[in-house]
């Protein structure tokens, strides 16, 4: 009877490979939902989900209040945009988090959105 | 009121939406201390890992194939309104893979390309992008330094600006200083969108 290979380390080792462990090798988001500054908020302030990373739920805790954006939350965890990105896939596909996408990026910025952003400047 | 328009980009769930400035210029510049000027929070940093094909793009004869980079970055935050929120992202200075990540100048309302009098050609590559992008951009002497050997014209000639692009004088220590060269930005934003749009 050949014994279970049994690997050397477990879970409390910790990743092996940091970031690209906890999105399971995958690089790209599941889909194209994420820009740098997408704001991104939970839905739901509990984050005691079956299934989560403590990065997921490292997430849902720091958008539990006011919206972060992507460049924000990858801050904060310390991880690169794109591994960023890959998290709030997981957590957009669970309806964990509500995001909305920065205004048309392809087009060229309103006047209005200029005269607003102008007069918020000249107020501070 | 000033955000009438935005009635019509009504947020979902009633997210503010965000918009982006970035801050260019050669390594050392002043590029995260003018981010910090102006910013509600504390400068952060995020990082991207670029990746490029590398064939005949750098010195590294015989290797071919993609080469990653990680590129870091300093950003912070202004809230303009409850519905709007502004990002200044200062763009990596000391490598030119930047121009590699197209995410970072897509969508940005312009740039401030930052100047330092006694190393002009390192905005070069940032004038030469947002040129080439069509990113509307003014760029602002840095005279932190206490230098003033040039002045905007000389600056202009220098870098071979269109003669519409502006040059201010800065201070990127200086909060007032930031703000103005924001305004003239957004100012000459507007103004290019207006002819644009006649």
């Amino acid at each position: 009877m050949s014994e279970p290979e049994e690997s050397w380390w477990d879970v409390e080792a910790g990743p092996i490979v940091r970031s690209f462990a906890r999105t399971g090798g995958r690089t790209r988001p599941s889909r194209d939902e994420f820009n740098l500054i997408t704001l991104i908020v939970a839905t739901n302030p509990d984050p005691a989900r079956p299934g989560l990373e403590p990065e997921h739920v490292a997430i849902l805790r720091m958008c539990a209040g006011s919206p972060l954006s992507v460049a924000e939350i990858s801050a904060r965890l310390d991880m690169t945009v794109t591994v960023t990105k890959v998290l709030l896939g997981d957590l957009l596909d669970t309806g964990a988090i509500q995001t909305r996408a920065p205004i048309a990026l392809a087009e060229a910025p309103d006047i209005q959105l200029l005269q607003a952003v102008l007069d918020g400047i000249r107020r501070l | 009121m000033a955000f009438a328009g935005f009635e019509r980009h009504p947020g979902s769930g009633g997210l503010p939406t965000a918009v982006k400035i970035l801050i260019a210029g050669g390594f050392g510049a002043g590029k995260t201390t003018m981010v910090g000027s102006v910013s509600e929070i504390s400068p952060l940093r995020t990082e991207e890992v670029i990746t490029r094909t590398s064939e005949g793009v750098d010195d590294l004869s015989g290797v071919e194939g993609k080469t990653t980079t990680t590129v870091a970055m300093d950003f912070g935050r202004i809230t303009i309104s409850r519905d709007l929120v502004l990002y200044l992202f200062g763009t990596p200075g000391q490598d030119r893979f930047w121009f590699m990540w197209d995410e970072l100048a897509l969508g940005a309302l312009g740039a401030i390309v930052l100047a330092d009098t006694r190393r002009l050609e390192d905005c070069f590559p940032a004038v030469d992008y947002f040129e080439h992008r069509g990113t509307s951009f003014v760029v602002a002497v840095n005279r932190f330094h206490g230098t003033c050997d040039y002045d905007a014209d000389e600056v202009r000639h220098a870098l071979d600006l269109d003669p519409r692009v502006p040059v201010v004088m800065c201070d990127a220590r200086s909060r007032d200083s930031s703000k103005l060269a924001l305004i003239t930005l957004l100012e000459h934003t507007m103004a290019n969108r207006m002819s644009a749009s006649r």
